[in-house]
């Protein structure tokens, strides 16, 4: 469904971001990309739907490559394409509302959006996928009222009323609480589940990864390192990924997360 | 302990020095000092001219204690009405032009061209002084408030665009990014992504710049481009005091009264 083929990006600084990743994601599969810092992971999600150009090599998105698109059908592209961001990225002066309707620009013309008059349909979506994450009777607030859980729903809900095939999420759990993180990322799996979708989620927190996700993906200085389930994230593997580090201690936590979890 | 450890340790700590050459630290210092003295030193005062001066200075304040409401009633009505409508109006046109220019005027959104256009036409609003436009425009438009109006709506474009591209400049960039990400057109982006981010800054700008606007167009009547400031300098040319403090005053009152509302409007916007 989603397809790199030598993906390279290089910044105008000369950093190389990325060193020709090659990577196919099938549909419905949740994907964690775990990496340290700069490894280019975010640089990876952004290439894919060129809010960062990469500098060479090719994405397909189906049959569609990407790399190839005039900004019209990129921008065409980019509706099948949800972004969850790290810190939310929530436009904090508008409405919760608005900021769900967000989602549905590529499909509107410029006056319905400016005049806030969005088809039925999309505004009845929009309630729903309030609704299905909890938070209906805040749609009319604005979203800087919300806690930092809160937006990242709504963030969620603006991804999905793109009514996309791909879910691009980075660092959905970086300022966020531990129970919180895990309500996001359970939200997050259990909804691409529900819909089908393929996800690539940036992620830190390696226990956290583990619990949700079908496939680990670990990014060491713009190349892959590691492709693999995550139960094969042996010490061995993240002291390849992160550097040496006693690893055993995550990985505990990961068994004693699960027992309680099936508990 | 460390042997750089050591060393530190009982030692003081001073901020580090903001010029580092010391020499060139105390040059500076010593040479803005001696600036200092030789420029107040060649100022020259004419003291007996200040002490026959005094008395008309007097004259003119005690002015203030009887001011003439009545006898200019009408040229005063009219001159302030003429003032407000300059006002209001080359705000609203000055505003609506900024807007475009201002987005232009931003590094982070305008592509290169449309921004070294757009920092032009700051750049030249902001290096002629009104005064001096108002000279230009009387000449072209001869006298009255439509040259008033068309130097203040031409001041106004390069203050509010290059305060708000500055804003712009500065806005949160992830929140643009998420609306891009959409896939929403350009203007989409801008009224989704861009303009609540500058709106408030937007609405206090305006409302400042409706305040400068009016204290402007009581000095563009000195050169003739109508408005309060011509009845203003009728009255200085024929000594009436009074009158013209009475002008002063309702001018006074007037800036003051804008200064709260704007100042009242802009800290409900945040």
């Amino acid at each position: 469904m989603l397809r790199l083929v030598e993906l390279d990006k290089t910044y105008p600084t000369g950093d190389k971001a990325l060193k020709s990743v090659d990577l196919e994601v099938p549909q419905g599969q949740v994907l964690a990309l775990i990496g340290p810092s700069g490894a280019g992971k975010s640089t990876l999600i952004r290439c894919i739907n060129r809010l960062v150009e990469p500098t060479s090599g090719s994405v397909f998105l189906g049959d569609v490559d990407l790399t190839k698109l005039g900004s019209g059908a990129l921008r065409r592209e980019r509706r099948r394409m949800g972004m969850i961001f790290q810190e939310y990225a929530l436009v904090e002066r508008l409405t919760v509302m608005e900021n769900v309707l967000s989602g549905r620009l590529g499909y509107v013309g410029f006056w319905r959006s400016f005049t806030r008059r969005f088809p039925q349909s999309d505004v009845d979506e929009a309630f729903r996928l309030l609704d299905r994450v909890g938070l209906l009777e805040m749609a009319d607030k604005r979203a800087d009222e919300l806690s930092g859980g809160q937006r990242q729903r709504v963030g969620i809900c603006r991804a999905l009323i793109q009514n996309p095939a791909l879910l691009l999420v980075d660092e959905p759990t970086a300022s966020l609480d531990p129970k919180t993180s895990r309500q996001i990322m359970r939200l997050i799996c259990e909804l691409c589940a529900e819909r089908d979708l393929a996800a690539i989620i940036n992620i830190h927190d390696v226990a956290l990864a583990q619990m949700f996700v079908q496939r680990v993906v670990g990014l060491r200085f713009g190349a892959i390192e590691f492709d693999g389930p995550p139960d094969a994230l042996t010490p061995d593997v993240l002291t390849r990924i992160y550097g040496e580090e006693d690893w055993e201690a995550t990985i505990e936590k990961v068994e004693d997360e699960d027992e309680m979890v099936t508990a | 302990m460390s042997a750089a450890l050591q060393a530190r340790v009982g030692q003081r700590w001073r901020k580090p020095a903001f010029i580092k050459r010391p020499w060139l630290r105390y040059t500076l210092l010593i040479g803005t000092f001696l600036y200092l003295v030789a420029a107040i030193a060649s100022i020259e005062v004419n003291w007996s001219r200040v002490y026959e001066g005094l008395d008309r200075g007097v004259a003119f304040i005690a002015s203030f204690t009887n001011p003439d409401f009545t006898s200019r009633a009408t040229d005063i009505w009219e001159g302030m009405i003429e003032s407000l409508i300059m006002t209001v109006a080359s705000s609203v046109v000055g505003i609506l032009i900024s807007i475009p220019i201002g987005l232009g005027a931003a590094r982070n959104i305008a592509p290169l061209p449309v921004y070294v256009i757009c920092r032009g036409i700051v750049a030249v609003s902001r290096a002629l002084q009104e005064i001096i436009v108002a000279i230009l425009l009387v000449a072209i438009f001869g006298f009255g408030p439509l040259a008033g109006f068309m130097t203040l709506s031409f001041a106004t474009i390069g203050f509010l665009s290059k305060l708000l591209a500055e804003d712009i400049e500065s806005m949160d960039k992830s929140q643009a990014e998420a609306i891009r990400a959409t896939g929403s057109r350009w203007m989409q982006w801008i009224n989704y992504g861009v303009q609540p981010q500058f709106m408030p800054r937007l609405i206090g700008l305006s409302m400042y710049r409706l305040d400068i606007n009016f204290r402007e167009s009581t000095i563009l009547g000195l050169v003739g481009a109508g408005g309060i400031g011509a009845t203003l300098n009728t009255a200085f040319d024929r000594y009436e005091f009074d009158t013209a403090a009475a002008i002063l005053i309702l001018i006074i009152g007037t800036v003051m009264f804008l200064e709260y509302v704007s100042g009242l409007i802009r800290a409900r916007v945040q």
